[in-house]
């Protein structure tokens, strides 16, 4: 039995993972859109030691239909900016993480890159970012400069392998942007020399002269280089395209495994994308994502999921692995995926805040008690507490390299 | 003759900026870029009962001589991740930045704001700018280049079509009714369609209608298209007047264009950007004053500014020397990138400056120090609260926005000093009454914007 820390995230999305989260009692649906809301589900994430939460986000309304729009009113529709909500959670926490999603296909990578960087100042080190592609017809009409094909990027037709590629091409270049710019100023380029009137040494900035096929991005940042060197990429992948995108781009891989059984499939996938793209540095941390119902008793958490499908008129569909069950029981299941080869777990809450104060209150406990967890945070920064190091500029060790 | 009531002054804080008023040199100078210090100032100003905090943006390091400027303060944090980190260690003061709108699109922005207006409980404020200079272009992927004319057509249809993102949500709109398991009341929460030169965009807004409807516009431009602008569009116009008399000037021309857009007088506040220097006497102002300059205007900052108007490479010239014998030179390409150029008649400016060197027998640094920058208010605490209590009641403005030479502590003596006075004179609040910043600042609420919009279609 393996005696490793498991990494523990928590994803956060308005009432919860359930479309009928918000119609549970313990669910404050007309807070959704208040500071307080979230500042106190981060307070309980960071009391339960959390490595870090994500906060999902997108162009466009919530659906349950790929094509866009569902005209639903019975789920929770509407939803704030992530980055700028996590940059108002930060001063409010100490230790927790804050992964903020940002849509890559319709935004500047100039401005993601000063808006992380500078959620790492203002969180001192615990910045993040999940990147994602929007390949819907409806939100490239939001924002009227590019036409997407009206195709599924899930369909047979070879166009929607040519769509997908390219979204994720794009994001990757996006990425790639972002990390130059977050390189583009070297530690120590503040040098404040009274002597010679000189604030920064300018050999010591960098121009990143990115040209790519979907844009073109000079430098150096406007933020001088972040606490973590490079914030946190975190990327979802539920396919080949994507797995690779996150093996070129990304720190962690979020996936989603249908069983224990699945999982070692899963990690194999993950080391084929970072072969077949040639990943140097350390490997991708692979998490598993899994939508959670907790309760006491087994019962007791299949009865509440099943009034959530009633009210909803349907069984919940999710790209995930629904638990439904004890904490004590997915704290095995989560130990047990653990010795397939995975580093952890983001947990999706089915009904917020229920589902967050169980696994708070009752899985972490039951981790720790298997020796599994972390019972207090450090000092570390976001990065240090996933093991990876804090990376030299690539600009100041081509410097050293010529040297 | 009745008299009128004292107008209440507005007073902003600005966080110090990236360019020589902001003395980094002073032992007391802590870092541009550490949250602790928009933190202090920030809560400096919320003890002061200041309206809002003020933050400038960056989008691209500025180049002097075709090299990155290294003589003032480089590199800046993102405008609008300060401000909702701001809005978590303060509850009263507004939280105002800078946002470009030639390098954003109105969708992303207009969410963006929307989300900081719902995080702060209502106290979120936008000062639009446009560009139109392919310098800073080349680090987006719109790339730069905007004619001139077209900079305000495109800030016009941006706010326009913000505005219309932000009605996009009507106020009863989430109903979140888990009895009868209705969240929202339509089927298209946030429809809005917009077709217009700039901007040709439909479908759902994100983002439910904000505390404030719509985050307070600032908009800063001296230029006809600036004011009018101003006029037709924004809640506040910043001003560079500072001078009494040039600026009542402005105050009642920006004023006047407001009938004809079906607005009152109060609907538009004029703020010109100020600096202050304290002292215990007169005497010693005058002096503390005379030190910061000097703090500001290194010898090699005298070249840089110098080469400014000169638009030439003056590096061979000594600072505490006399000015160069040759001429600006107006039509080279300019010296400068990243920034406004800021003399529109190079050749008269500098026979002016001669002429004063020579008279006064300046040199290079005396003569910049002298004429560039030099702070709006001097003397002691008394003498500065009636000189602003002067200003605002002689309708020069409605209030500042102050900018102090010190990060983080240039607030700290005004705040303790001159604040107290002001409300000694009831022209500035004892504890905050209102809880939005369009409360604060007496704006009426924004539905006004949608009426305005409807009365002149």
């Amino acid at each position: 039995m393996t005696t490793e820390h498991v990494h523990l995230a928590v994803a956060l999305d308005g009432a919860g993972f359930h479309p009928a989260a918000w119609r549970h009692p313990s669910a404050s649906p007309d807070a959704i859109f208040t500071a307080g809301y979230w500042a106190e589900l981060a307070a309980t994430a960071e009391r339960g030691r959390i490595d870090f939460l994500t906060i999902e986000d997108s162009f466009g309304l919530q659906s349950s239909q790929l094509a866009g729009p569902d005209g639903r009113t019975d789920h929770v529709r509407g939803r704030l900016d992530a980055t700028v909500l996590a940059a108002r959670l930060a001063p409010l926490t100490r230790h927790i993480g804050l992964v903020p999603t940002a849509v890559t296909t319709h935004t500047e990578p100039f401005h993601i890159a000063s808006a992380i960087a500078t959620l790492d100042y203002v969180s001192k080190g615990r910045a993040g970012w999940r990147p994602q592609v929007s390949w819907r017809v409806s939100e490239a009409q939001h924002v009227g400069r590019r036409q997407l094909p009206d195709i599924s990027p899930t369909s047979d037709d070879p166009a929607a392998r040519t769509l997908v590629t390219d979204l994720f091409d794009e994001a990757a270049d996006s990425v790639e942007v972002v990390r130059r710019l977050w390189d583009s100023w070297e530690d120590d380029a503040i040098i404040k020399d009274e002597a010679t009137g000189r604030y920064v040494d300018r050999d010591r900035l960098h121009y990143v002269d990115f040209e790519g096929r979907f844009f073109s991005v000079k430098g150096p940042s406007i933020v001088p280089r972040p606490p973590q060197g490079n914030p946190l990429v975190a990327a979802l992948a539920h396919s080949r395209i994507p797995l690779e995108f996150a093996a070129r781009s990304a720190d962690v891989v979020f996936v989603t495994p249908s069983g224990a059984g699945d999982v070692p499939n899963w990690v194999g996938q993950v080391r084929d994308a970072e072969r077949s793209v040639g990943r140097a540095g350390a490997p991708l941390k692979i998490l598993a994502d899994l939508v959670v119902f907790l309760d006491e008793s087994e019962t007791a958490a299949a009865d509440r999921k099943h009034r959530l499908d009633e009210l909803d008129g349907d069984e919940l569909r999710t790209d995930a692995s629904v638990f439904v069950g004890t904490p004590e029981a997915l704290a095995a299941q989560l130990n047990a995926w653990q010795s397939y080869g995975i580093d952890g777990f983001r947990l999706r809450p089915g009904v917020l805040p229920h589902d967050l104060e169980q696994i708070v209150d009752r899985l972490v406990p039951a981790l720790q008690r298997r020796g599994t967890f972390r019972t207090e945070y450090g000092d570390e920064t976001l990065r240090e507490r996933l093991g990876l190091a804090r990376p030299a500029s690539r600009y100041a060790t081509a410097l050293e390299d010529a040297s | 003759m009745t008299e009128r009531p004292k107008k209440q002054v507005i007073l902003a804080a600005y966080f110090p900026g990236v360019n020589n008023t902001t003395v980094w040199t002073d032992p007391r100078s802590k870092s541009q870029i550490e949250f602790d210090s928009f933190v202090h100032l920030a809560q400096t100003a919320e003890r002061g009962k200041l309206d809002f905090f003020f933050l400038a943006e960056g989008l691209r390091l500025r180049e002097q001589r075709g090299q990155i400027h290294d003589l003032d303060v480089v590199g800046r944090p993102d405008t609008l991740t300060v401000l909702a980190a701001i809005a978590s260690v303060t509850t009263h003061l507004g939280v105002a930045g800078t946002l470009n709108a030639t390098f954003r699109e109105p969708y992303e922005l207009a969410r963006q704001l929307a989300t900081l207006d719902h995080l702060s409980d209502g106290r979120a404020a936008w000062n639009v700018v446009t560009s139109s200079d392919a310098f800073t272009g080349e680090n987006f992927r719109r790339g730069g280049y905007l004619a001139h004319a077209d900079r305000y057509r495109r800030a016009a249809e941006f706010v326009a079509t913000a505005r219309e993102l932000w009605d996009a949500w009507s106020d009863d709109e989430v109903i979140a009714d888990p009895e009868r398991g209705q969240f929202v009341r339509s089927d298209s929460p946030g429809w809005f369609e917009h077709r217009g030169s700039q901007f040709d965009i439909a479908g759902n807004f994100n983002v439910p209608r904000s505390p404030q409807g719509h985050p307070v516009v600032l908009q800063a431009g001296d230029s006809n298209d600036g004011r009018e602008f101003a006029a037709s569009s924004a809640d506040i116009i910043f001003s560079r007047h500072s001078e009494l008399s040039a600026a009542q000037a402005f105050y009642t021309d920006v004023k006047n264009r407001l009938a004809k857009y079906g607005r009152s007088r109060d609907e538009l506040k004029v703020l010109p950007g100020v600096s202050f220097v304290l002292g215990v006497t007169a005497a010693d102002a005058t002096e503390r004053a005379h030190v910061i300059r000097r703090q500001q205007v290194s010898p090699q900052t005298a070249i840089l500014l110098l080469e400014q108007l000169w638009n030439r490479d003056l590096s061979g010239y000594d600072a505490d020397g006399p000015l160069p014998d040759i001429d600006p030179d107006p039509s080279a390409a300019s010296i400068i990138n990243g920034r406004a150029p800021m003399f529109p008649d190079p050749l008269k400016t500098a026979a002016e400056w001669r002429a004063v060197a020579e008279a006064k027998g300046l040199s290079i640094r005396e003569l910049i120090i002298e004429r560039t920058g030099r702070q709006t208010f001097i003397g002691t605490p008394a003498h500065v609260a009636q000189a602003i209590d002067d200003f605002v009641q002689t309708d020069g403005s409605d209030g500042f926005v102050l900018a102090p030479h010190l990060t983080p502590t240039g607030l700290d003596e005004f705040v303790d000093q001159v604040v107290p006075l002001l409300q000694e004179r009831g022209v500035l609040r004892t504890e905050y009454t209102t809880s939005t910043l369009r409360g604060h600042l007496g704006l009426p609420p924004a539905t006004r914007w949608r009426e305005l919009s409807r009365a002149s279609a």
